[in-house]
């Protein structure tokens, strides 16, 4: 599945966030998106979500204007993984991922043995199963992503949106996310958009998107797009980058 | 008794169980399976174990409407009590689902704080419609029903209206639930799940309308039921909400039967009003709620 955003223009009330954004997202690639607070980064995936419907231009999944599509069928197609995951309710582990079925429930709200089987992969891909029964209040913050990751790959979608997944996580973990992403995008084909702070770990894609002030200031390969006058322009001063196999290494400066 | 309830008992005790207790006792379980219900719904879809038909306002609202039409329609009273009380319930419910959007991440607050101004509102507007109606004086009592909470069964009719409405308020309720679980990280990420978080959030506020209204109608303002009820449930049974909502039911009419008999008995013969007992055993309850919840928030 290909996700075409083309001139799309966006905001809340009267503030526009993004200007004219054009960006594509095949099938098999992982993409990363990096620029400073209030950059759009969010907004740039909600569109693609259909939660903020773009002023200009359009936003499209395989041809298809996303806000042609009932919720029901967006929930098939994209996935998204959110910011958040605090419930003050003590779910377990099972029936968080098998949220992400909810979308394929039928009238009277039953799930089918498809579903069944669609929350125990995603629960064995997250290594969550031994955990399938905990209630989710007795988890760490880790695990509590791991759980959200999980309950978005339940949705089985070909696109999958992540918004700052590692924020919480150690760098162990922090890492094996990374890979993960990586590991859907060539086993699976699944098309992967995520918003990473870390630019080194961002440098981890396949491309690398950079937001500044709502545009899009530069878009390609990790080592093309984050070099040291980028680094500057888009986060200021005090950046050293090196190249270190292949991909930039972004590290701070302090003798600056 | 069982004799009288199968009409084989002598007159008096027959009539005695049959009309009068037989009907306060099914009066009671409706409330109290309406409240909780309702109750387990709210709380889901503001995904706050807060809220409930009256902390959010939604009772108070439902009494403005059902004192209002008291006040107003005179011999056609009865009938439009409970429209009243739902057209009330289900105006307080959307201003506090307003209320709670505009919080953010702090909704557990906002929306306490606007069911403490909705309900002093609706108080004032209550107070008013009495001190200036001097058509009131031959309803006073029923006024005050409606205010304190007395499960009152003024004919068969109503009783079987309010039965009806919270039947359809309980089917909606567990219908809706499997997508209000999936309100479980908030309302944005239900839309990604798939959920049609519009149209749920409306048939979520109407059921809730629904049930609120029936419950107003029968007993009045009744507190922490709606509240405490749902949260005992869902620690014993879980958070997901279509075993809770059908839980909460039975075991909201089985606390209500019982408190409504503990109104009956604690002060006989005079009776109290069945809020009096929810409300004294419920607010403490809700304060320690309330102290456990903002550890856990932190």
């Amino acid at each position: 599945m290909t996700v075409q955003l083309r001139g799309v223009t966006a905001g809340y009330g009267d503030r526009l966030v993004l200007h004219d954004c054009d960006l594509s997202l095949a099938a098999g690639e992982v993409v990363s998106v990096v620029g400073p607070n209030g950059a759009g980064k969010s907004t740039l995936l909600r569109v693609i979500a259909g939660l903020v419907a773009p002023r200009g231009g359009t936003a499209s999944l395989d041809g298809t204007p996303v806000g042609a599509l009932r919720r029901a069928d967006l929930a098939r197609r994209v996935a998204v993984v959110p910011q958040s995951f605090e419930t003050l309710f003590p779910f377990t582990v099972r029936e968080l991922v098998a949220l992400g079925r909810t979308a394929r429930l039928d009238l009277l709200g039953r799930s089918s043995p498809d579903d069944a089987a669609a929350v125990v992969r995603a629960m064995e891909t997250l290594e969550l199963t031994v955990l399938a029964e905990r209630r989710v209040d007795q988890l760490s913050g880790g695990e509590r992503q791991r759980v959200v990751l999980a309950m978005a790959l339940a949705q089985e979608t070909a696109v999958l949106l992540l918004d700052e997944p590692t924020v919480h996580l150690d760098p162990a973990h922090q890492l094996a996310t990374i890979a993960l992403m990586r590991r859907l995008a060539r086993e699976r084909g699944l098309a992967v958009l995520a918003v990473v702070h870390d630019l080194t770990l961002a440098a981890l894609a396949d491309r690398v998107v950079v937001l500044a002030a709502g545009r899009i200031v530069r878009d390609g390969s990790p080592l093309d797009v984050i070099d040291a006058e980028l680094v500057r322009e888009v986060f200021g001063p005090g950046w050293h980058v090196a190249v270190h196999a292949g991909r930039p290494l972004v590290h701070p400066d302090l003798g600056h | 008794m069982l004799d009288a309830l199968a009409g084989r008992g002598d007159a008096v005790t027959t009539t005695i169980v049959r009309d009068l207790r037989l009907p306060r006792v099914l009066a009671a379980a409706l409330v109290g399976g309406a409240l909780a219900a309702s109750g387990a719904l709210l709380q889901g879809l503001l995904r706050n174990p807060l809220a409930d038909p009256y902390v959010t306002g939604a009772s108070a609202g439902g009494a403005l409407g059902a004192v209002g039409a008291l006040a107003l329609a005179g011999a056609a009273a009865p009938t439009l009590v409970p429209v009243a009380a739902f057209a009330g319930a289900l105006a307080a419910v959307a201003l506090v689902w307003r209320i709670a959007r505009l919080g953010g991440p702090t909704t557990i607050l906002t929306v306490l704080l606007g069911g403490i101004v909705l309900t002093s509102f609706a108080g004032a507007i209550v107070t008013l419609i009495i001190v200036a109606s001097d058509r009131l004086s031959l309803r006073l009592r029923a006024l005050l029903d409606v205010l304190v909470g007395g499960v009152a069964v003024r004919d068969p009719g109503e009783l079987a209206a309010a039965a009806a409405i919270v039947a359809i308020g309980l089917a909606g309720a567990l219908a809706l639930a499997p997508r209000v679980d999936a309100y479980a990280f908030g309302e944005e990420t239900a839309a990604t799940l798939g959920v049609d978080t519009e149209r749920t959030t409306l048939a979520v506020l109407v059921v809730t309308a629904l049930l609120t209204g029936a419950a107003v109608a029968l007993a009045g303002l009744v507190a922490f039921v709606g509240l405490v009820v749902p949260h005992a449930v869902r620690g014993l049974l879980g958070a997901r909400h279509r075993p809770l909502i059908g839980a909460s039911f039975l075991a909201g009419a089985a606390v209500l039967v019982l408190a409504d008999l503990g109104a009956r008995i604690a002060l006989a013969p005079a009776e109290l009003p069945v809020g009096v007992i929810t409300g004294a055993v419920g607010g403490p309850f809700f304060l320690a709620l309330l102290a456990r919840t903002r550890r856990v928030a932190r």
